[in-house]
Parts: C-alpha cells; sequence; structure tokens
C-alpha cells in the first residue's frame, strides 16, 4: 500500500472529514462511516481513476447549455430539447437553471445533487489542433504544444509522489491501465497494462507456474530496453494478481456494469481496489465519440454512447459504495465539437470541452468555470466554443489535494500551477 | 478502440542511454558489418515475414541484394498456388472474389430487406408505427433500431451475414503473409492498408473492405503514389469511413435540391471536413504539412460530390425506401443511374464556388477540382517527407535517422513518387544495413504472430490466428481511429500484450489453437535439439534464425531437462520457449 504520501493523505482526509460538515457529501459521509482510522486506514489509499473519451466527445450535448438560444439556433436537428420541453427521456435534466444533463446521463443526477459529482465546462487544451491524434497527444503529455515531452503526465505525478521517503517499495500493480497498450498519458511510469485480470498470467495447466518461472529467467537476462522492463513488472504484477484474485469478488451493492469495454474496465478497476492491492492511478480510455454525422440529439448515436458511459461511470460508484471516498474519477476527452451542426446532422472538431469529477473530494454540485457563451464574438475561430479553463489547473488540483503530488511544476513544466488559479473543485 | 500513441517511454530512453553499452553488446550494435548471414536474417525480418526454417541459409547463399531484388519485382515472383487456393474456383474465401455489386447484392440487401420485414410485421402489430422522431430525426441506432438490426440478422443463414467477409479478408491476409512467396508485397500491403487506415466495422465499410483491399491498394502499392492516393480518395471503404460520402456543398455554393432533398430531415446539408483534414493529416501532409483550418475547410469543399452510388443502383432506387444518412446522399441527386456500391461523382452536391487551398485557385470544375487538389498533395514535398519518415520508420527504425529520410524524400520527389523506387532508396541504403538498426525493432502483433507460424512450419485456416493479434492489441481491419497502428515499439510492448505473446507461443507449440498446427517434424526436431545446450543453440539458429543470450540458452536447456510436468511435450516444449523469448520478440 503507497499512497501517493501518507501522512498527507491521513491529514488531508482529516481536512476532508471537517469539510464534511460543511459539504453533504454521501462519499464523505460514507467514509465517515467507514473505518478510515487505525489499522484499517492502512488498508485504503486513495486511488484516481481517469477515463479518455477518445474521439472527441461532445461537450455541449453532454452538459447542455440550454439556457442559451444560440445552442438552439445552431443545431436545429440535434439540439437536446430544453428540461420539460420534450419528452422526459429525451430532454436535458436541469441542473442549475442554466446547464442540464443530456438525458442519457440522468443516472449521475443523484450524484451531482448530494455534491459527489461535478462538471467543468468550456475546458480544455490552450493548444490549437483539431487533429485527434495531436491533441490526445498533448493532453496526455501534459504538454501543450510540446511534442518531444517523453512521457506522460500521470506517469511523472507517480514519479514525483514516489520521492516520499515512506514509499520504498511501490506496489507492482499502483499503476494500472485497462487497454490494451500503455496510454501516452501513463507512458514512462511502468504501469500494467491488461484487458482482463483473469486471462493476466501464464496458462498453461499444471505447467504455469514452471513456465512462468522460465519466462521470467529469460526475460530478466534480456536486454535491458522496454521489452525487459515490461516483462519484469508484469512477471510481478501477475505475481500479486495470483495472490490476491481480484477477478473473484464480485460487484458490491447490487451494482449491475453495462456489458462493453466501459462497464468491463470499470468493473475491473474496482476489483482492483477492492483487493487492496496498492492501486493509485487506473486509467481506461472509450473510444466512439467522433459524431461526424448522424449525431443525434435527446436520443441517436451519442445518446447510446452516453448512456453506456453513465451506466458504466454509476454502477463503478455504486459498486465501490463507502470505498469511493476514497477514489476520484475524472472524465477528459482532447477537445469539443463545433457548436454549429454540419451538413450531415453531426459536429465536426472544435475546441473545448466538459469534464466530469465524481467521488472522495469532490466539492460536487456545481458547474464549475467560466462560461464564455456561443455568441459569434465569444467563439473561438468563430466557431467553437472557447476554453476558459486549462485541463492542468483541474488535474493539479486533483493531484494535489487529493493524490499528495507538490511539484506540481514537475508534472506540468511549463505551466503555472499556481494555486490562486484552482477552481475548488476539491473540498 | 484507441489511438496508438507513437513516442518511446522516459524510462526507455533513460535505461537505453545507460545501457547502451551493454545494448551495444547483446544486440549487435557494433561498428562492424553485418554478415551475410545476419544481411539474411534481417532482411527476413524487416522485408518478410520472418523466416522459415532454412530460410536464412537459402537468402545468405543467394545474397540479401539478390533476394532484395527479386522481392521489389513481386509480379515476376510466381504464387499461383496461394493465390488458387485463396480465388480459384473451390476457394474456402469466395468473396474476395465478389465485386462490390454481388457483395450487396449477397449481404446487404437481405439485411435491408429483413429489416423491411420486420418494420412491416411491426406496423402491422403496433397501432402506433414508428415512433415520431425527437428533434433531429433518428437516422442512427437507437436501441431499438439496433435491436431491429439484430433481429434482421438473425433471419439470414449466418454465412451470409456480414461478418463472412471480415473473416475472409482476415483469414486471407494471415494466409498470404504467412505463405506467401511474394513477401515483401504483404509488408508493404500491410503498411499501406495501416495508412490508409479504414475501420472495417463501420456501417457500410463492412461491405466495401474487399474491394479496397483487392482493388484499391493492392494493384497501386508498386506504381506511384498519386496513382494509389486517387484510388483510396475514389474508393467507397474511404469515402464512408472519413463521412466523405455525405458531404454537401453549402447552400450558398450550390443550386437547390429538389423537394424530396429539401424536405428530408436526414438529408445532408452540408459540409462534412472528417476526410478533407484526415487526408492532408494523415495521408499527404502530415500533421505540420503547414496546412491551416481553412485549407481544410477549402479541400473538403473541393471535395463535395465525391460519393458512393446505392445500394440498388439506379432502378432499385426507386422503389427503395430511403432512410438517408447512410453515406449515399438521396436519390433525388442522382442524376444518372448509379452502380451499386462504386464511386460516384454528384455533380449535384458538388460546392460550385472558387476555392483556395495552400494558396492556390481552385476554379469550379467539378470532379477535376478535386483530382487536381489530389494530384498537388501527392507531389507536395511536406508529402514527400511525410512518407519517407513513415516508411523508414517502418523499414528501418522507430526513430528513423534523420539523413535517410531526408535523402528518400528527395528521391520521392525526383521520381515522381513511384513506390517501388523510393522503397528501394531506402531498402539498399546503408543505414538498412547499419548495425545499430540489426534487431532493433519490436514485432508488431500481426509480425510477431505470422513469425512465429513461419518458424515452425505451421498451418492455419487463419481464424484462431486472427483472434490471437487481436487480444494483443492488433486486430486487422479494425483499428477504429483514421491513424491506423502505431509502427513503434512503445505501442505493443505492455504487459498484457505481453503476457498474450507468451501464451500464444505455448498454444501454437502445443497444439491448442483450433484450425492451427505446427509441423511435427519440426517440433521433434526442435525438442531432441534439447539434449545438450549447445543443441538447443543450434535449434535457435534453426528455428528463428537468430542467436540467443546465454540467459535464454540456459534457461531453455535447464526446463527442457526437467520438464516438470506432463502437459507440456518435450518437444513442444523448447519451441514455445524460443517463440517466448525474447529474442524473438526482436526484428
Amino acid at each position: 500500500m503507497t499512497p501517493f504520501d501518507r501522512r498527507l493523505f491521513l491529514k488531508s482526509s482529516g481536512l476532508s472529514l471537517i469539510a464534511g460538515g460543511l459539504l453533504p457529501n454521501v462519499f464523505v459521509r460514507m467514509a465517515q462511516a467507514s473505518p478510515l482510522s487505525g489499522a484499517a486506514a492502512n488498508k485504503s489509499s486513495r486511488v484516481l481513476v481517469a477515463i479518455f473519451q477518445r474521439g472527441a466527445v461532445d461537450g455541449l450535448n453532454m452538459l447542455v447549455p440550454y439556457g442559451e438560444k444560440v445552442y438552439y439556433d445552431a443545431r436545429p436537428s440535434i439540439a437536446v430539447p430544453r428540461p420539460g420541453a420534450g419528452a422526459t427521456d429525451r430532454s436535458a435534466v436541469n441542473l442549475d437553471g442554466f446547464f442540464g444533463l443530456h438525458p442519457s446521463l440522468a443516472p449521475l443526477l443523484p450524484y451531482f445533487q448530494d455534491r459527489s459529482a461535478a462538471f467543468v465546462h468550456a475546458v480544455g487544451s490552450p493548444d490549437t489542433t483539431r487533429s485527434h491524434f495531436d491533441a490526445q497527444d498533448f493532453m496526455e503529455s501534459g504538454t501543450p504544444g510540446i511534442k518531444s515531452t517523453p512521457d506522460g503526465f500521470l506517469a511523472r505525478a507517480l514519479q514525483t509522489a514516489r520521492s516520499a521517503p515512506e514509499n520504498a517499495k511501490p506496489s507492482p500493480l499502483r499503476a494500472v491501465t485497462m487497454t490494451p497498450g500503455m496510454p501516452r498519458i501513463l507512458s514512462g511510469s511502468g504501469a500494467i497494462a491488461m484487458t482482463t485480470l483473469s486471462g493476466f498470467g501464464i496458462r498453461a495447466g499444471q505447467a504455469s507456474e514452471p513456465l512462468t518461472q522460465s519466462f521470467e529467467s529469460m526475460y530478466e537476462g534480456a536486454v535491458a530496453g522496454t521489452l525487459q522492463a515490461t516483462a519484469q513488472e508484469s512477471f510481478e504484477a501477475v505475481d500479486l494478481v495470483r495472490s490476491t484474485n481480484p477477478a473473484g469478488i464480485a460487484p458490491g451493492n447490487g451494482a449491475a456494469y453495462p456489458r462493453g469495454p466501459l462497464g468491463n474496465a470499470l468493473r475491473q478497476i474496482a476489483q482492483l481496489i477492492k483487493a487492496d492491492v496498492g492501486l493509485e492511478v487506473a486509467f481506461t480510455d472509450v473510444g466512439g465519440w467522433d459524431t461526424h454525422a448522424a449525431e443525434g440529439g435527446g436520443n441517436g448515436q451519442l445518446a447510446n454512447r452516453l448512456r453506456d458511459f453513465a451506466q458504466a461511470i454509476t454502477a463503478f460508484a455504486k459498486d465501490l459504495g463507502s470505498r469511493m471516498g476514497d477514489v476520484t474519477l475524472v472524465t477528459m476527452s482532447e477537445f469539443g465539437r463545433t457548436v454549429k451542426e454540419n451538413g450531415n446532422r453531426g459536429t465536426d472538431h472544435g475546441h473545448a470541452n466538459v469534464m466530469l469529477l465524481l467521488g472522495g473530494g469532490v466539492a460536487g454540485g456545481r458547474v464549475y468555470g467560466k462560461w464564455p457563451g456561443l455568441d459569434a464574438s465569444h467563439l473561438y475561430e468563430n466557431r467553437d466554443l472557447a476554453v476558459t479553463t486549462d485541463f492542468r489547473d483541474v488535474f493539479a488540483e486533483v493531484l494535489s489535494k487529493r493524490m499528495g503530488v507538490t511539484a506540481l511544476d514537475r508534472v506540468f513544466p511549463g505551466y503555472d500551477c499556481a494555486p490562486g488559479k484552482r477552481l475548488g473543485l476539491i473540498a | 478502440m484507441r489511438f496508438p500513441v507513437s513516442r518511446p517511454c522516459l524510462a526507455v530512453s533513460a535505461a537505453l542511454s545507460l545501457g547502451g553499452l551493454v545494448l551495444a553488446a547483446l544486440t549487435g550494435a557494433r561498428s562492424d558489418a553485418l554478415t551475410p548471414r545476419e544481411q539474411a536474417l534481417h532482411v527476413l525480418n524487416r522485408l518478410a515475414f520472418g523466416p522459415r526454417p532454412g530460410d536464412v541459409d537459402r537468402v545468405a547463399k543467394m545474397g540479401a541484394a539478390a533476394w532484395v531484388e527479386q522481392q521489389l519485382h513481386p509480379e515476376r515472383i510466381d504464387d499461383g498456388a496461394l493465390e488458387a487456393r485463396l480465388s480459384g474456383p473451390g476457394s474456402q474465401y469466395p468473396t474476395l472474389a465478389m465485386s462490390n455489386a454481388q457483395i450487396i447484392a449477397r449481404f446487404e440487401v437481405p439485411l435491408l430487406e429483413a429489416r423491411k420485414k420486420i418494420k412491416a410485421e411491426r406496423a402491422a402489430t403496433n397501432a402506433r408505427g414508428d415512433e415520431t422522431a425527437a428533434p433531429g430525426g433518428e437516422a442512427e441506432p437507437t436501441e431499438a433500431a439496433e435491436a431491429e438490426v439484430a433481429k434482421a440478422r438473425e433471419l439470414i443463414p449466418p454465412d451470409q451475414r456480414p461478418k463472412r467477409l471480415l473473416d475472409e479478408l482476415t483469414s486471407a491476409r494471415i494466409l498470404r503473409a504467412a505463405e506467401s512467396e511474394r513477401q515483401l508485397n504483404e509488408v508493404m500491403v500491410d503498411f499501406w492498408m495501416n495508412h490508409f487506415n479504414v475501420y472495417a466495422n463501420k456501417g457500410q465499410d463492412r461491405f466495401a473492405m474487399v474491394s479496397f483491399e483487392r482493388d484499391t491498394i493492392r494493384p497501386h502499392i508498386w506504381g506511384r503514389f498519386e496513382d494509389l492516393l486517387q484510388a483510396t480518395a475514389k474508393s467507397p471503404a474511404m469515402l464512408f469511413y472519413l463521412d466523405n460520402a455525405r458531404s454537401v456543398a453549402d447552400e450558398q455554393h450550390r443550386g437547390t435540391f429538389p423537394a424530396a432533398i429539401r424536405n428530408n430531415p436526414n438529408a445532408p446539408k452540408g459540409l462534412n471536413e472528417n476526410y478533407a483534414r484526415e487526408l492532408m493529416e494523415l495521408h499527404t501532409l502530415g500533421v505540420d504539412g503547414g496546412y491551416t483550418q481553412k485549407d481544410v475547410t477549402e479541400l473538403a469543399r473541393i471535395l463535395t460530390g465525391w460519393s458512393i452510388g446505392r445500394p440498388q443502383g439506379g432502378e432499385g432506387a426507386r422503389k427503395a425506401t430511403n432512410r438517408g444518412g447512410r453515406g449515399f446522399g438521396r436519390r433525388a441527386m442522382m442524376q444518372e443511374p448509379e452502380s451499386p456500391g462504386e464511386f460516384v461523382f454528384r455533380a449535384r452536391a458538388h460546392d460550385e464556388g472558387t476555392k483556395t487551398l495552400l494558396g492556390i485557385s481552385f476554379p469550379p470544375s467539378g470532379i477535376a477540382e478535386g483530382e487536381r487538389a489530389i494530384a498537388m498533395l501527392a507531389h507536395h514535398p511536406a508529402t514527400a517527407h511525410h512518407i519517407a519518415y513513415q516508411l523508414c520508420q517502418r523499414l528501418v527504425a522507430d526513430e528513423p535517422p534523420a539523413p535517410l529520410v531526408d535523402r528518400v524524400a528527395k528521391r520521392f520527389l525526383a521520381n515522381g513518387g513511384d513506390l517501388r523506387d523510393t522503397v528501394r532508396a531506402i531498402v539498399t541504403s546503408p543505414e538498412f544495413f547499419d548495425p545499430q538498426y540489426y534487431r532493433a525493432k519490436i514485432k508488431s502483433p500481426f509480425e510477431y504472430v505470422v513469425s512465429a507460424l513461419r518458424a515452425v512450419g505451421g498451418a492455419t485456416d487463419g481464424r484462431a490466428i486472427a483472434r490471437q493479434i487481436a487480444e494483443m492489441g492488433e486486430p486487422l481491419y479494425l483499428c477504429q481511429p483514421p491513424t491506423g497502428y502505431s509502427d513503434t515499439a512503445d505501442a505493443w510492448v505492455s504487459s498484457g500484450a505481453l503476457l498474450a505473446r507468451l501464451n500464444f507461443a505455448l498454444a501454437l507449440a502445443q497444439g491448442r489453437l483450433p484450425g492451427t498446427q505446427a509441423d511435427a517434424g519440426i517440433l521433434r526436431l526442435a525438442g531432441s535439439a534439447s539434449v545438450t545446450g549447445r543443441g538447443v543453440d543450434s535449434a535457435a539458429h534453426w528455428l528463428i534464425g537468430t542467436d540467443i543470450s546465454e540467459e535464454t540458452l540456459s534457461t531453455i536447456t535447464k526446463r527442457a531437462a526437467e520438464p516438470g510436468s506432463e502437459s507440456v511435450e518435450p518437444s513442444s516444449l523448447v519451441a514455445a520457449l524460443l517463440l517466448g523469448s525474447p529474442e524473438f520478440q526482436r526484428q
């Protein structure tokens, strides 16, 4: 168990208990009820779960600015109707009198209401690229505009945290990505990449053990480099997975994950958390957001993707129950989409987008960020929602307040992460 | 699916620089030239899908340069046996030879009809009929529509379902990679299919993929880049995948559409810039190629009207119920009969204004505008550099030497984008045989799996092999983002993927993959070599063509001496460990 910094963790969780008196955050309440002190506290550590919506989700239909007339003018066929303006299951779900959730995200409403979920709107990268590849690269490297950055920002966050004295031997499952390959955001971290917990190991019946040893020793002697390092990390992780058997842990509290990659990924991340393997950072990604054609409004293509998205995330929160007080889940996407719909009832590549935060420490129940408006004069390059919050400020706050990362200048080199710029997302 | 990442991680770079000396000693990075045998292994690894037993000696004997020259002319290499098996009479892969129209008639029309039948049944039993559409209509799969499609699929016999197309295509690709004598051709098919990536499970692309590989990519990869590019731009697969099939001129730049279009909420109404952007970013200039957002929009305008013929063509279109938004535009947009599933230029949808692309003016001239723009992009210096870089990354090193890339780019410009000459420039360069790049690349999953199959003289129907490649993160034809898969090691070396490779090595050697067998004689020979340490060494030379480290040698020798469990035959054991060894992950 190696939280980013245990002392800081205990201290700040004490703070959040105090804050909990002010903020009726369900996870804080749950955390109070759960054995967070004494010996049991060692079993618990904070986890950051990051989800990348690859392909640029349409944030304007995820979190609908239904108070803007321009929104409806610009999207004659794919706007999400104002709350109450259409069938309930196809209209926006009011949050604060101006923004509404896409109806497919309605399962998140209770979390927003009890202040464990928050959104940041008009957030994104200051870089102007509309290339998926570059924009994802910049967001994951944490250095917009600089392509030569060798590693991912979550990898650097883990490295800076590793300097804490009590982190002698980090868990081999300290960082896990539920993806087939290593995503840019964790590149350089030695994170474990897997797609299934149950298939994670050498499968050869009775011979599994001796063959695992053989492969392990061959790779120990291999040329130093990515292959050898990955193999060593893999075999350590295989060992830990075998001894803790997270795949055997059933979802709690009647949580039902949707079938599909995101549901599978989050179910297994929850299993790793519950198996106390020392997980600190988990990552997964989900595609299908590049809605250039027939995007749909309150129903249709995007609505289906968002339904799966919301069901997977709420199942995760339900599954973890009180443990969710230790977990902060953050979503991101490389850029937003054009305000105006295109000629195919879809949207093209845009600029600012929306992020969701859910779980421990989140000062929820609010939509954060300065709303720039959708009037032509306020749009970026006359067509896209302008960025008013840099995504790095969101992560800077989560990493520093939840994960005990102090060296933010190393996580986001060249970027001023001054505390004065914080949105107050984390209590 | 994810967008692959393409930069080496910090830990790797650090390890490489710190361990430079060790690396040099172990990988053969050194100052002396490659031996003839090493050159043979190198070309078989990079310009083929790995050696079969005996190949290294054979190529070493004839000389790597002679072998390369032979491979640069695939049309002169007899591949009749394999081609007959794939597309001759009685082939198990009949869809490979079908035209777009045949595929549509056999695989799409039944689906459309089954769907119509279900709709009619539902309308009959449900007085309410179709649900009224919400603002924006309902053109794309809602849950109900998806259930409808699933139900429609069940009405169709399994061998007429669209999945068969992808299964046969994938199997054929694997068989060709494993068995074709035209190995470099298959390597370049892999490269160009990836360069012009199309995701085969996107709607209409399920029906267009067979023709895309057979008619668009394969015939053009040894000709001029411009011809290849024009072919992809007119391929239904690409037109659908990157949405250009649905892009029509904005209202102010075209005549008035007929009422049938105007009144249909699902009909395309304006530009879609998806293809125009990727055409410049990925296919030609590269992301730093100096174009702007304005250029993207202008190119999209130039390409309006480039679309796909409707599934039931001219005559069927009259009665066909058109749900629109499926990539075919509206039937009223058709001014003449269209060939089902083939490229069509619809003048009515084309932008009539003058455009400016990269500072060059394009007066309105219909389809010729797009052809001119594509020709211009194909011969642009930024394109030359982008293509040279990608080819060098594939064939030489993850981070290819800049002087080589520059030389190859110049050659590409000078030879008018002649792809054979461009590839020749790379594979005959001193850099290609530079010892520092010898076995310096990690195999992609496709390369790894096929090279293992070749090493053990394997025979396969392709299916199980396809699943294995997918499990390692590279499902063929199924890369969702237009970037295609990464050509660098960091994208392929991860814990899960590495374990999948080891498990595959075991399953292949143990004969646990359905429809796939290793050559028993080859396994036996490899296994019998385990009696002495010397033997394993020579088994490695013979089976995987390379020297192995002391560690690998002693591990295998030790394990072979004490089998420990009945579940692994001694004859499989040596092969399994060799195929799973770190040495065999490299090329």
